[in-house]
């Protein structure tokens, strides 16, 4: 890949596109207003831009990798095609039964999500497959075919099949899927041993219905991005962004529209496993702050966490439990609903509540003076003095302080008998602490200790935050790349081409069976290197093997990485020495004495990823020339400071700036708090850290 | 330097114990062995004072632990003694009296020291799928047959783990490995808990948890009795009568709104049963006052201050106030049963906020497969123990219909079928809604479900049934129609007990009708597009759509028409 001279991103979010075009290692962005109608308008427009900044043709551009937030926001909107499930008899109602229980336990009028596909569009078929794979009731051709007639009157443009056990065996889903295909041919259709092969029908029934739901709309959005693109003289191949954090061919996106789910913000971890690399660090935190959500993700040995199951389309404040689950590998990150935009109130507790409401961009915080009137999470950072009226997002937005003042008196002061600034004091701290918070339940969840990490920031928001958040979670060292705004669009640029394949098929390691070990993994590698082989005909490919496995009895599993040698000739032994040390690590004692299983497989299949240059850190040179002071709030300290006023295009390498202080550009500022001090590293990075 | 701290600072470690106590239960759920726990979420987690005054307790968990929980750490301070408690300690029991209501329940009790000072203590709880004597059901005539009683003790001495506890443990129980597990799990959980207590006592130089406690629990007790006294000072009784195991149960409240308390009496209840359905006070308290909060004071966390207004009584020896050594395994039944009692008292003094009669408790069943012993069996064929939680249809609410095969009020989830297969070798046959088991009404009571559960070749087993409701079905509220009965047969038509061990031989399946929840207000009155809605999903049949809220032929027929071509309805 690293060969590719030219190349563009583009993420499609919920307010910009971002289009980033590198030429040559140099970088040039722009953000367009998103155009929902027709997506594919700002991708040309922002294209355009930064093909005349750069001074090329689209022609020139030799690559293409593009990232959405588009299924996901159709899935949100339930505005998918009209879609059927097929499905055992007797499991008609598993997507609407979820897990029987309350996301919220003490609200009497709880509304659960709404399934993607209401009961009469879901029907069922007699046959059964049973735990170890035996077909216990044989399919009958007649039967789909009497099916297919139904389905045929009905008019369904997308079809999916899930069939209970079909992750252990699929010959029942494949004929289904046959005899429709034969039967209707204009039909798309989706079985859910390919799309997700793992156990649990909620996740994997709920996944295959959400590729057929998306399926129509994104294979026909994708149709219409590359005749316009083609259409402007781009002739080089396009390529998509997924939520794993590779990239594959537009073919398999259009197959596998799911897999695009979370892909921007699978960008911007990689994106920050990229400066992660170019540090060598091992343990590092990506802190990705927008408009309306916060996302953090945990990065070690520069390759973000993964998972094999996420939430999408949350209903309840982002309460988890409140969406519907979607098995696919995904970079495992947490969203909460703390953004610029976020809005506070004060609860019946008496209590500063922020968020996950947002003022969105019309009419935004009260500060934009478009009418907005309760306090947002921005005007907090203005009265506290983060932020420069005069000068937000380069001036082109000039901030109304007292307007800022007063929503923050008539939503929080005057019922908690505070002035305005210890109000935005208040709001800052919870949104800061909801964030810490969220950060430490997800590292608990990992079995990772924050004290140890590095912290990378980018987003627009996360640069005035994440100072105080280190200092929340304990953190010592913070980078805050250039091109923070547009973080997920740089890292398409860096992603490898890569599919990950897995299948839950159990085996204990008191059953150890070596040869159908080696022939299922054999098979998921063919698997996923087809994929990634479609989209580079002669890059090398390289293949991580992973099992997932536990205690006989415990229901979660820990992923445990296979060398080549010991997926080639696996052995019980070693299979038992890795998963205890890791156990051990995790919760401090192995169990003895208990019997220990394999649930899922897995191989991702990869290029090389770019080669990525170590950064010769800058030593300190000389303080940054100061522009200015002004008084800005420290939560920790609970007082004004006076902070120096710092331009970060005046920052040379190795310059130092000392908390209190603010460094602004026109994207964003950042605030180092009074307990950290920072240097400029030679690539831009803003690299702070406790006072020593 | 002695920190002074604003308010703002006191609402950020509020947030941040609540914060604490969930990481302890999420480190639970990962560690844990049983089903009940990690995959159900039976369990819960929380932080006290020295006092042992609960400060905060993890969202995640189920109410039945969270409020009888609360009262526990003082039995431990009480049982262990001030003087005996030492760094390094980790305290257990499973008394059902002075833990969370039955033996299969194991609450660990951890003390947090920091700098050599007592500080606080963190307990948690969480239900193991055995702990001996007969096993997990209702057959049990005392206490004494349902399993190993562990008094409140130290199961870490100073960092020394008591052996001889370990030891008589696992020679008492079916599944010793998974319980012992469990046991460190819990204490791990404890510890995590802790570290990050002292972690944020740090970060905000606290010396002890005084003045955090005073403003949780001074902004706590304010909130809950400003929502009291805004409430009509009233008494109302509420009754409810469910099928017990071999003769009705009625469980009465009277319920009496105060300026600053409510009190729940349920003086008139029945008597204490024969069998293992019996509910300790701790528990049936539980119930009471998370009802009464749902209704009441919802978004208040719970916390000794928040819960202190809701005070629960019961006589000595009635159904829900059940001393040692009466059998208790199942006392989830009855305790499940509370709300909608109190409810049923409540809706008098506050109209049209709370839900109709639902399906109540869980629909629990364990199968104890083995081989078949009519026929020579196969040689693969295994003795295997498997647990399910299932739910019925909850009760429709004053504004929106009942919830569809979900529980209430328990908070545990359902297993995947897939993974339960994957546990023994048993085969759900079945597991969807039940179409016409909502009670009718202007807003309509949620689905019960069908299950259907058989054995692989080979494999025969004993049923264990833990249902209610098949002589008495939820009833509707303010003019809505009860909710579909319970109803349970093998599948060649034999009939079963709604409860208790049942032989199940070679090849025969049970056939298994969950309740649904009950209706609220007239049927008459239902909107005819939720109706429409209702028929062309399925949840109700043609008959009932006729029947009970009157829709027209022609009506019906466009449904059914809109249906075959898959237009929205």
């Amino acid at each position: 890949m690293g060969k590719s001279k030219i190349r563009l991103g583009v993420d499609i979010g919920g307010t910009f596109t971002d289009v980033v075009l590198e030429v040559d290692r140099a970088l040039y962005s722009t953000k367009v207003l998103t155009t929902y109608i027709a997506p594919e308008n700002a991708i040309i427009d922002g294209m355009k831009q930064v093909c005349e900044k750069a001074g090329i043709h689209p022609s020139d551009i030799e690559q293409a990798i593009h990232g959405t937030t588009l299924a996901t926001n159709a899935l949100i909107e339930r505005r998918g095609a009209k879609t059927a499930l097929i499905t055992t008899q007797g499991f008609r109602d598993v997507i609407e039964m979820r897990t029987e229980s309350r996301f919220e336990q003490y609200d009497l009028n709880l509304k659960l999500p709404e399934p993607l596909l209401p009961r009469q569009m879901r029907y069922t078929l007699e046959e059964r497959v049973d735990a170890k794979g035996n077909i216990l009731i044989p399919l009958a051709r007649a039967d789909v075919e009497a099916l297919a007639d139904v389905i045929a009157k009905a008019e369904y443009e997308s079809i999916a099949i899930g069939l209970i056990h079909s992750y252990l065996n699929d010959a029942h889903e494949k004929m289904v899927r046959d005899v429709l295909e034969e039967k209707l041919p204009n039909v798309m259709i989706s079985i859910s041993c390919e799309v997700s092969p793992q156990m649990r029908e909620y996740e994997r029934f709920n996944t295959v219905v959400a590729n057929a739901y998306i399926k129509p709309l994104m294979k026909s959005y994708l149709g219409r991005l590359e005749e316009r693109l083609r259409n402007e003289g781009v002739t080089c191949k396009i390529f998509l962004m997924h939520s794993g954090g590779g990239i594959i061919s537009l073919e398999s996106a259009a197959d596998f529209p799911v897999r695009l789910v979370e892909s921007g913000p699978a960008g911007g971890a990689v994106f920050a496993a990229n400066i992660a690399a170019r540090y060598g660090l091992d343990k590092v935190l990506s802190f990705d702050m927008g408009g309306t959500t916060a996302k953090i993700c945990l990065i070690k040995n520069q390759t973000p966490k993964t998972s094999r199951v996420f939430e999408v389309a949350r209903t309840y404040r982002f309460k988890k439990g409140s969406g519907m689950p979607i098995s696919i590998p995904v970079i495992d990150m947490v969203e909460i609903g703390a953004g610029g935009g976020s809005l506070a109130h004060v609860d019946t507790m008496k209590q500063i509540r922020v968020g996950p409401e947002s003022a969105g961009s019309e009419p935004g915080p009260a500060c934009y003076n478009r009418g907005g009137e309760k306090p947002a999470v921005t005007d907090a950072d203005l009265v506290l003095g983060k932020l420069d009226a005069d000068n937000f997002a380069g001036g082109t937005i000039k901030l109304n302080k007292d307007n800022a003042a007063t929503a923050l008196d008539d939503a929080i002061g005057n019922s908690l008998e505070m002035d305005a600034q210890t109000a935005a004091f208040g709001l800052a701290e919870v949104v800061d602490e909801n964030m810490s918070n969220a950060a430490r339940v997800h590292a608990v969840e990992n079995g990772e200790d924050l004290s140890e990490y590095t912290m990378i920031a980018f987003g627009g928001a996360a640069p005035l935050h994440a100072g105080r958040l280190c200092e929340k979670l304990g953190v010592n060292r913070l980078l805050v790349p250039p091109g923070a705004g547009v973080g997920s669009a740089i890292g398409f640029l860096r992603a490898p081409f890569s599919f990950e394949a897995n299948r839950s098929v159990y085996m204990k390691l008191s059953d150890f069976d070596d040869k159908l070990i080696q022939s299922l993994l054999k098979d998921l590698k063919t698997e996923a290197t087809g994929f990634v082989r479609s989209c580079d005909a002669d890059a090398e490919i390289l293949s991580d093997y992973k099992v997932y496995m536990r205690y006989t009895g415990q229901g979660w599993e820990i992923p445990i990485s296979l060398t080549q040698e010991q997926a080639t000739q696996p052995n019980a032994q070693t299979f038992q020495k890795l998963f205890e040390d890791d156990y051990t690590n995790l919760f401090g004692r192995p169990v003895h004495g208990m019997d220990i299983e394999i649930t899922v497989w897995a191989v991702n299949a990869t290029t090389q990823p770019e080669e990525v240059e170590r950064i010769k850190e800058a030593t300190n040179s000389e303080p940054s020339p100061i522009s200015g002071t002004r008084d800005i709030f420290d939560p920790a300290l609970g007082e004004r400071v006076e902070a120096s006023i710092i331009q970060r295009d005046e920052m040379q390498t190795g310059a130092t700036a000392t908390g209190p202080c603010a460094i602004t550009e026109d994207e964003t500022t950042i605030i180092i708090p009074s307990s950290r001090k920072a240097i400029r590293q030679p690539d831009g990075c803003i690299d702070m850290f406790v006072k020593s | 330097m002695a920190k002074q701290h604003s308010n703002v600072s006191y609402q950020v470690m509020w947030n941040r114990l609540i914060s604490v106590v969930e990481e302890q239960a999420q480190a639970l759920v990962r560690t844990a062995f049983s089903t009940s726990v990690r995959e159900a979420g039976d369990l819960s987690a929380g932080v006290y004072n020295i006092q042992g005054q609960m400060l905060a307790q993890a969202v995640t968990g189920t109410p039945g632990h969270v409020n009888a929980m609360a009262d526990a750490v003082g039995h431990f301070i009480r049982r262990i003694g001030r003087d005996n408690i030492f760094e390094g300690d980790v305290y257990i029991t499973n008394d059902p009296w002075e833990g969370t209501g039955h033996l299969h329940d194991i609450t660990v009790v951890t003390p947090s020291f920091n700098q050599g000072t007592l500080v606080g203590f963190f307990a948690c709880t969480a239900h193991v799928v055995d702990i001996g004597g007969r096993g997990f059901g209702a057959d049990a005539g005392s206490v004494y047959e349902e399993g190993i009683y562990i008094p409140i003790m130290k199961f870490v001495d100073r960092g020394n783990v008591d052996m001889t506890l370990i030891n008589i443990v696992r020679g008492n129980v079916r599944e010793p490995d998974q319980l012992i597990g469990d046991m460190y799990a819990l204490a791990t959980c404890n510890e995590i808990g802790h570290r990050r207590l002292i972690d944020m006592m740090t970060e905000f130089e606290l010396e002890d948890l005084n003045g955090i406690g005073g403003f949780i629990f001074e902004s706590s007790r304010l909130a809950t009795i400003e929502r009291i006294a805004a409430l009509p000072r009233k008494t109302a009784t509420g009754e409810l009568t469910v099928d017990g195991f071999d003769k009705p149960i009625t469980l009465k409240v009277k319920l009496t709104i105060n300026e600053d308390h409510i009190v729940s009496d349920f003086a008139g209840s029945s008597g204490l049963d024969k069998k293992g359905i019996n509910c300790p006070k701790v528990y049936a308290k539980a119930y009471a006052c998370y009802a009464l909060k749902c209704a009441i004071a919802p978004e208040i966390p719970n916390n000794a201050a928040s819960l202190a207004p809701f005070i629960m009584e019961a006589p000595e020896n009635t159904i829900v106030n059940a001393l040692h050594p009466a059998p208790v395994a199942l006392r989830h039944i009855v305790g499940h049963f509370v709300p909608d009692t109190v409810y049923n008292a409540l809706d008098k003094i506050l109209p049209n906020v709370v839900p109709a009669e639902g399906a109540g408790c869980l629909c629990n069943f364990q199968v104890s497969l083995r081989p078949r012993t009519d026929a020579p069996a196969p040689n693969d064929a295994v003795r295997s123990e498997v647990l399910t939680f299932n739910s019925g249809g909850a009760g429709a609410r004053p504004e929106h219909d009942g919830l569809n095969a979900t529980a209430f009020p328990s908070g545990v989830m359902t297993m995947p079928i897939e993974a339960t297969e994957h546990a023994g070798p048993v085969i759900i046959w079945r597991k969807e809604l039940r179409p016409d088991s909502g009670g009718a009404g202007k807003q309509r009571g949620g689905l019960g479900q069908y299950m259907e559960v058989g054995a692989t070749e080979g494999h025969e087993f004993e049923f264990q049934a833990m249902f209610d409701r098949v002589n008495h079905p939820a009833k509707g509220r303010q003019g809505g129609k009860d909710g579909g009965s319970t109803t349970i047969a093998q599948d060649d038509g034999s009939p079963m007990n709604g409860k208790g061990k049942q032989f199940v031989p070679h090849g025969r399946r049970v056939v298994l009708a969950f309740p649904g929840g009950a209706g609220y207000g007239d049927p008459a009155q239902r909107d005819h597009e939720h109706v429409k809605r209702d028929l062309a999903r399925g949840y109700i049949t043609v008959e009932t759509a006729m029947k009970d809220y009157g829709l027209a032929k022609s009506d019906i027929d466009g449904v059914l028409d809109a249906v075959q071509k898959g237009e929205a309805v």
